[in-house]
């Protein structure tokens, strides 16, 4: 199998940088927000641009991760996944415009599960969706507000997000599809 | 997992992975909606053929918090006490599509007959079976040892090196039993300390150090001291003289609880006899985890009904 190179370190961070500046123009400002990452690379995700957020405008950085497993709409139909920790940054979510942050949007399920977790935690002011990678193939009207980058897949294809934090190298492959 | 019937049958992996599992579920807790969607649509079926009221609600509250759909059965009042079988119970209760169910039952083994007859499919969880087994509680009273020691980063941890000493009824205790195979299966280390009338038979073969004198136990200075209930329902034989006289022996007084050092825990699985086996300042001291296990429980059980009842496979 072969994997093709799509993104690399430098591309990553161009890609975050950029999605940072816009959720600051759409926020208009840095008032407010709550990042919140889908584990386990979106926690990453969200931890990056959390900095990034925080050197342009000090203070506006505010990051927690949510776990979605409980949520999912495929409990039944996989084999039992185990959840993984929610942290909610102290302040609440309640009022604040909260930016979920995911590595690879695909059919959107994940995110309307996020929806259904949020809901259950408080009422945020407005859920905005952040990706590195929206790889097409939606099954639910769901559309990421701020990309990282747009990949038109094959469905057979697989999208591999490796993050230094995790897997130890920064770099997003495509595999597979040929056959 | 398919069934929970033993914590003999869990390792080392399984058992923190379950614990860890709990650990998120007591997040949970400490949110406004204290509730999950994981297990809509699923039943859970209470099988109670013995008296409990807390080990039911916690069960109850459990599948709740999950979203399960719950149904309380005692044996009291109802076709059992009309002289139906176990089997035919079963047999019942997969005909009205139970998904899981959760057997307390006085004879020891009776909920892993259910799992191994074929007569109902569901995930089956024991509950206390006679002087066999309650896993959940064992498992409960870990979490418990394990949030007091490690705190936020409790999460994948083992109990390596904690010395837990367990006092009282160990001949009919059931929670005694499934702490041992658990506690050492996480690395504890376990002590017994019980009148000799109350050891079982042939515990030289478990992974424990039996002891008959309180005092130099408590001298050990053990992390833990777990007070087993005097169980009177299972008393039909004089085993010790007086209640008076167990009190002075083995019960956790005052004095006691003044040599323990300050960091030892003092657990009970409850309901406590208080003034027999543990004073009321032992069960009302900042030591105690009475009311954290209580809390617990219900984390491990979500965790364990979680477990058992979403996936395909039932495989982790």
């Amino acid at each position: 199998m072969t994997a093709r190179l799509v993104l690399q370190s430098a591309d990553i961070t161009r890609a975050l940088t950029r999605i940072s500046h816009e959720i600051l123009e759409s926020n208009r400002g840095a008032s407010d927000l709550v990042l919140l990452g889908i584990p386990t690379r979106g926690i990453v995700l969200a931890r990056r641009i959390g900095e990034i957020l925080d050197s342009i405008e000090p203070g506006s950085g505010t990051v927690g991760f949510l776990d979605v497993t409980m949520y999912r709409d495929d409990l039944a139909k996989n084999p039992t996944r185990a959840p993984s920790p929610t942290q909610i940054p102290a302040g609440g979510i309640d009022g604040k415009t909260v930016v979920l942050v995911d590595d690879v949007l695909y059919s959107g399920r994940t995110i309307r599960a996020a929806l259904d977790a949020l809901n259950d935690i408080g009422r945020p002011r407005a859920v905005r969706l952040a990706a590195l990678v929206d790889r097409g193939h939606r099954e639910l009207p769901i559309r990421a507000d701020f990309v990282g980058k747009n990949l038109p897949t094959a469905a057979s294809e697989r999208i591999n997000v490796h993050l230094l934090e995790v897997d130890g190298v920064d770099e997003v492959t495509i595999e597979g599809g040929e056959a | 997992m398919r069934h929970l019937l033993s914590t003999k049958d869990l390792s080392r992996a399984e058992a923190v992975a379950i614990l860890d599992v709990a650990e998120d579920m007591a997040d949970v807790a400490g949110r406004e909606i204290k509730k999950l969607p994981a297990l809509r649509g699923k039943t859970v079926v209470n099988l109670f053929f013995e008296d409990s009221t807390r080990t039911r609600i916690s069960f109850e509250a459990a599948a709740k918090r999950l979203s399960a759909d719950v149904i309380n059965f005692s044996a009291k009042g109802s076709s059992v006490s009309k002289g139906e079988s176990l089997k035919d119970t079963a047999q019942t209760l997969a005909a009205m599509g139970a998904d899981a169910v959760v057997v307390r039952h006085q004879a020891s083994g009776a909920p892993s007959v259910l799992a191994q007859s074929g007569w109902i499919d569901a995930g089956i969880v024991n509950a206390g079976d006679g002087t066999h087994e309650h896993p959940t509680q064992a498992l409960l009273d870990a979490f418990t040892i394990r949030r007091r020691l490690h705190g936020a980063s409790a999460r994948g941890r083992d109990l390596d090196g904690v010395t837990v000493t367990i006092v009282g009824d160990i001949l009919h205790s059931r929670v005694a039993r499934s702490n041992v195979w658990l506690l050492s299966t996480l690395g504890a280390h376990v002590t017994f300390v019980a009148p000799a009338t109350l050891v079982p038979i042939g515990i030289g073969d478990w992974p424990v150090t039996v002891g008959y004198d309180l005092d130099a136990a408590i001298a050990a200075k053990p992390d833990v001291v777990m007070m087993l209930r005097i169980q009177g329902e299972r008393m039909n034989a004089a085993f010790f003289p007086t209640a008076r006289e167990y009190a002075r022996q083995w019960g956790l007084d005052d004095e006691r609880l003044a040599k323990l050092p300050a960091s030892s825990l003092v657990m009970h699985p409850g309901p406590m006899n208080r003034g027999l086996e543990i004073s009321a300042k032992a069960a009302d001291s900042a030591q105690s985890t009475v009311l954290e296990q209580v809390a617990n429980g219900v984390s491990i059980r979500m965790a364990v009904l979680y477990l058992l009842l979403s996936g395909t496979t039932g495989e982790m």
